[in-house]
């Protein structure tokens, strides 16, 4: 998983404050929480940042189709198994005679679903890691061996 | 909703999208089952001698075959109906042919234990009310299985179950690899060397009777521990166990008979294995590899591997099998000298050798039936799409009656 040390290598490390934020390391926190985009800090846009440019690019890339919660789901690595349809806790919550007992969710307020054989997550306002008041919850992540869902 | 003839859970939950008679997509099913139900990409034509022809010459063909043959096997009936493979042992009675599944290399020596009541077991709804402590065993249930985890065993809240898996259930893995079912157990998981489950299970039995064993003695006293606590338990025995321990079956029962509160559970891959094995026992009382003259005979010398070692079958029928993918190359060149007669959905490596080629519709999708699940639980699989395939009961019945 991608960390604010990491970002901030590549950064010029200038403090320069043209982003808006105070320091480089406060803006590698800010887009690695997507709240501010690469462009906003133009000197890297000059020639000799290039490298480091193309390079932050490739590792903001997978982060970049997140949802609001930061959710990535790798179709080409779920097997379908529905382990985090039942492991949720939301859907637990929301589901609990349908996805609760491993069978088939019963009705559309749950977050995951297992279409064509491949997970999809909806309805992400319900997530434990949105909004203002969100938890750190690994309850999808933890039960899926092939690491076909992680968090930006 | 249609049931998934995936594997031998046959989730009964999924739905399917149909657009002109054609399944388009499905919810619910994993990849392996959507796979499935979706058909497969290239159909059985039928065929003789590997040139075009129509059903009804290749039936009569097949039964020109079978009328000549003077001691023709069987085999398969593993993806079929219990209807289909109620009519296939009758049909093996008929011809007096050796009748033979998968499961003669599989889990057929535990399942006949297990229908001789000499094991306990349970249903997969006791599990998920019930258990508190599962034992996948040479089993990669995450993989061969895939629902098996979330649908029945360690994810689903249960009646006396209801924190599910984060406070109320333990998953424990011995295999002799990380599988994904291991990386589930995390520090549950046993690595064991390739063919140490009799060293382990001797090891269990002597931490389970309070001794501390020779080898990883911390170890198999925490395990023994955690098993002997258990309230209701189960042990999914996989083909690797299996393989393992060979015929000795003893070593087994003496450590069931050491956890009195664990069921076992066979962790049978084909959807309606269990399905043969059941009727079969009820008609002969052996679950597999019987030859059919004047009385039921099961003997090793039978079964498929055997026979064609042996070159002691004149004539083979495989019923949606593919003995030609599944057995090492050695066994197969009897084949080559034998009339082969497929009657299958698919083209299978087995129907690219075969002498006849009878197409039938995929039970659960094209035809309607019953299955039996690995817990022995009976599931109904109905028929969502009409088109001109006849079921392989009707395929059966019908070569009956050319013979």
């Amino acid at each position: 998983m991608l960390t604010v040390i990491e970002i901030y290598q590549l950064l010029p490390k200038t403090n320069c404050k043209i982003c808006g934020d105070s320091t480089c390391m406060a803006f590698a926190v800010s887009l690695l929480g997507r709240r501010k985009k690469l462009v906003e800090c133009t000197p890297i846009l000059e020639e000799n940042f290039k490298k480091q440019k193309e390079k932050l690019d490739s590792l903001l890339l997978p982060s970049a189709g997140a949802s609001e919660t930061g959710m990535i789901v790798h179709p080409e690595l779920c097997t379908g198994c529905g382990n985090c349809v039942v492991a949720c806790p939301v859907d637990v919550a929301n589901d609990p005679h349908g996805a609760g007992m491993g069978c088939a969710p019963t009705n559309d307020r749950v977050i995951f679903k297992v279409v064509e054989g491949k997970v999809i997550a909806s309805n992400v306002q319900e997530c434990r890691r949105f909004g203002k008041n969100k938890v750190l919850c690994y309850a999808c992540i933890d039960p899926c061996p092939t690491g076909a869902i992680e968090f930006a | 909703m249609l049931t998934c003839t995936g594997c031998s859970l046959l989730c009964e939950d999924i739905e399917a999208i149909i657009e002109d008679n054609k399944i388009k997509g499905t919810k619910n099913a994993c990849r392996r089952g959507a796979a499935r139900i979706k058909g497969c990409a290239n159909r059985l034509v039928p065929s003789i001698d590997q040139k075009p022809s129509d059903v009804e010459s290749s039936i009569k063909k097949a039964a020109e075959l079978l009328r000549n043959a003077k001691s023709p096997m069987i085999f398969g009936f593993d993806n079929s109906s219990c209807e289909a493979q109620v009519q296939g042992i009758q049909f093996a009675q008929k011809i007096h042919a050796v009748i033979d599944d998968t499961s003669s290399f599989c889990q057929g020596l535990l399942m006949e234990i297990i229908l001789q009541k000499k094991l306990k077991t349970c249903s997969l709804d006791d599990i998920r009310n019930k258990a508190d402590v599962l034992v996948y065993w040479g089993s990669d249930a995450q993989d061969s299985h895939p629902r098996h985890l979330s649908r029945f065993s360690y994810f689903p809240r249960g009646e006396s179950r209801q924190r599910g898996y984060e406070e109320d259930r333990l998953a424990i893995a011995i295999d002799v690899r990380e599988s994904n079912t291991a990386k589930i157990c995390k520090k549950h998981f046993y690595r064991i060397n390739p063919k140490g489950d009799r060293e382990f299970i001797l090891a269990l039995m002597e931490a389970l009777s309070g001794k501390a064993p020779v080898n990883d003695a911390k170890n198999m006293l925490e395990l023994a521990g955690v098993l002997k606590k258990a309230q209701f338990g189960a042990i999914f025995v996989g083909i690797g166990l299996m393989y393992s321990i060979k015929n000795d079956f003893e070593i087994l029962t003496k450590l069931a008979n050491m956890l009195p509160k664990f069921s076992i559970m066979p962790m049978v891959g084909h959807y309606n294995m269990r399905g043969l094995n059941e009727a079969l026992f009820k008609e002969t009382g052996y679950v597999n590899r019987v030859k059919f003259d004047e009385k039921g005979v099961q003997d090793n010398k039978y079964a498929l591997i055997e026979a064609l070692k042996n070159k002691s079958i004149d004539a083979l029928v495989v019923v949606g099998s593919d003995p030609v993918l599944s057995l090492p190359r050695s066994v197969l060149s009897h084949l080559s000298s034998i009339p082969v007669i497929c009657i299958d959905p698919c083209q299978t490596f087995t129907s690219k050798i075969s002498s006849v080629n009878i197409p039938c519709a995929a039970t659960g999708v094209e035809s309607a039936g019953s299955a039996v699940r690995m817990d022995g639980k009976v599931i109904t699989l109905k028929k969502i799409i009409e088109n001109n395939y006849r079921s392989d009961e009707d395929v059966i019945k019908q070569l009956m009656g050319a013979i």
